[in-house]
């Protein structure tokens, strides 16, 4: 089922336009460094996509390369191109990006920890000009998704428990009204129930005000089961892409991502290297 | 800062200054020193700590700094130099030139206009090439701009001592309780007090200053929220060159503009230390102690052991401070959680 759907790219799989779209990007660190290899992906209108990948592979690279935050680490584009709604954004301060709607929500949270809750939130907005009205409104919407930070909203945030301050950074990024936002790796060191109830908000958001969403994970379970449509990285290359429940239903997903075979659970040390070679980089 | 968390620093701080009075008392009593009146110690204490109101003032500067960028910017002296040297030079060129009397709120607003863009070239040729580079890089380029402002300044405006006349009283007096205080000591720390709620309020309940602290905090999520860090890093410098200017009217006003008013940036790094490096109220506090604490130990345990005590006795304490509570008094507490 869906298998004759794998490889032609998210938006078409989804049947909506591409919001944002990266094609073909190769990135490099430090003039030398080549970590990404020519990455092609696209986030459809509304669609929640997912960057999956182990250690390494490249998501977070990625993400940083359409917020643009990869300047400030010496990265840059080489080559290829990053568009939104159709518009060239390479050349984009991170600062005019989130203005024109993609924001990230950076990996291990990266709350402002001296700053309370609410104040973390304010930042967000930080990029707006519609008044205090306006931005007083979004607050209570983002209060009203995730009602824990209503009740901490005077707390520092750095006293906040890792649950919260995934909510804070999301809610942040949802208070400057984003188009797309970045998701990296929300799941990291949450427990399994907190992760479950954090993708259930970002669902609700995604459903409710129309925010695309890209998501990179290394948990695939989760993330293909919430996620529309998936983009496998490795080594800096997309090595598989398709909808999440055909994803879901590949043999070598299920095999090297899910933890499962045809045969039962395997482990890792009976899998012969050529073999994930050959499927893989082929 | 609660109402009554200043009210119990206030009651403690009195309390200290009664303590520590009582305790050369009763050096006085054993013998261990020669002198000791308590109206003295009072007139002592006022002048110490309206002193220490000025050190506060160079301080802030670098807390401004430190806060948003992690950067210890040595440059602040230089800039103290250099904002009361271009608010004379540019009220003796409109009287000289222009036959014109400059009245010093012109000028001061002149000089303000001067300080930004002094804030923006730095940001411009020095900060944003060095972005990404370890701290001390950093530190050794704020090196390079004391010694380039200090020197530009006086090429600039020459180098010869100067008077500031703002039309503050210099040298009168007044006797609050029965303890004698310079009434420009009272001016300035008014000043000081009204700069330091001003940024206070700036700081805690604007869309800038919570952008400065998201800075301060962690600028790369401040980055990626969309909060320009050229921009912040341009007004953080500016505040400071603000306040360095303020600092160099006071400082200016009383001892005259001249060279060695870049050195009492080595007077505010203990107060650094005592206050901490992050901390406004910090700098404040921290002021207060290293003004007080020089001027007592000068005049009464100075006088026994020949004087002098005050070019150092603030780095001592200093080291004290380092020993039992490296983050200063008001230092943030880094937070760590396990």
């Amino acid at each position: 089922m869906g298998q004759e759907r794998m490889g032609m790219g998210a938006a078409a799989a989804l049947g909506a336009p591409a919001l944002l779209s990266v094609n073909n990007i190769e990135v490099i660190y430090d003039h030398v460094i080549l970590v990404l290899k020519g990455v092609s992906l696209e986030i459809p209108q509304g669609g929640i996509v997912a960057l999956l990948g182990a250690n390494g592979a490249g998501k977070t690279t990625t993400l940083k390369a359409i917020s643009n935050l990869l300047r400030a680490e010496r990265g840059d584009v080489t080559k290829g191109s990053i568009t939104l709604a159709g518009e060239r954004v390479q050349h984009l301060t991170p600062n005019d990006l989130v203005r024109k709607g993609v924001i990230q929500v950076m990996e291990g949270r990266h709350c402002f920890e001296h700053l309370t809750v609410e104040e973390n939130l304010l930042t967000g907005a930080y990029t707006r000009s519609e008044g205090a009205a306006a931005i007083q409104q979004d607050l209570e919407m983002v209060y009203e998704y995730f009602p824990r930070l209503k009740v901490r909203r005077n707390s520092q945030a750095g006293y906040t428990s890792g649950g919260e301050q995934q909510m804070t950074a999301i809610g942040r990024a949802l208070m400057s009204r984003p188009k797309v936002v970045l998701l990296d790796e929300p799941s990291m060191g949450l427990a399994p129930q907190l992760v479950e109830q954090i993708f259930e908000i970002v669902k609700t958001i995604n459903e409710q005000q129309g925010v695309s969403i890209l998501l990179a994970e290394q948990n695939t379970n989760v993330a293909l089961r919430y996620a529309k449509y998936g983009y496998i990285l490795e080594s800096g290359r997309v090595v598989m892409d398709g909808p999440a429940d055909a994803l879901r239903q590949n043999e070598d997903v299920k095999e090297f991502y899910l933890g499962l075979s045809a045969t039962g659970r395997k482990s890792y040390r009976e899998v012969k290297h050529y073999k994930r070679r050959k499927r893989w980089l082929a | 800062m609660k109402p009554l968390h200043i009210l119990t620093w206030l009651v403690g701080a009195l309390v200290t200054i009664f303590a520590i009075g009582g305790l050369h008392w009763g050096l006085a009593q054993i013998g261990w020193i020669s002198f000791f009146d308590w109206s003295f110690y009072f007139e002592v204490s006022a002048a110490g700590l309206l002193q220490g109101v000025m050190y506060s003032l160079v301080a802030l500067g670098f807390v401004l700094i430190f806060k948003a960028s992690g950067i210890f910017n040595f440059a602040q002296g230089s800039l103290v130099l250099f904002a009361a040297l271009t608010m004379v030079g540019l009220m003796e060129l409109f009287e000289r030139d222009f036959g014109i009397r400059l009245h010093w709120v012109l000028a001061f607003i002149l000089t303000v206009g001067v300080m930004v863009l002094v804030a923006i070239a730095i940001e411009r040729l020095v900060l944003r090439p060095l972005v990404n580079q370890p701290p001390i890089i950093l530190f050794m380029a704020t090196i390079g701009i004391f010694y380039f402002v200090d020197g530009f300044g006086q090429a600039l405006w020459g180098s010869d001592v100067k008077v500031l006349d703002i039309g503050m009283p210099i040298a009168s007096a007044v006797s609050p309780l029965g303890v004698r205080m310079n009434v420009y000591d009272l001016i300035a720390a008014g000043v000081g007090a009204a700069l330091v709620a001003g940024l206070g309020v700036f700081f805690q309940y604007t869309r800038i200053g919570r952008a400065l602290r998201a800075v301060a905090d962690d600028h790369q999520a401040a980055l990626s929220v969309g909060i320009p860090l050229k921009t912040i890093w341009t007004i953080v410098w500016s505040v400071a060159g603000v306040v360095a200017l303020v600092a160099g009217i006071m400082w200016g006003g009383k001892a005259g503009v001249q060279f060695s008013l870049a050195l009492i940036a080595l007077k505010a790094l203990p107060v650094l230390i005592l206050g901490g490096f992050t901390s406004i109220p910090g700098a404040i506090v921290g002021g207060l102690i290293i003004g007080y604490g020089e001027q007592v130990a000068e005049n009464f345990i100075g006088l026994e052991i020949g004087g002098a005590i005050q070019d150092w006795f603030a780095y001592v304490l200093a080291l004290v401070f380092l020993l039992f509570r490296p983050q200063g008094l008001f230092g943030e507490r880094i937070i760590e959680r396990v």
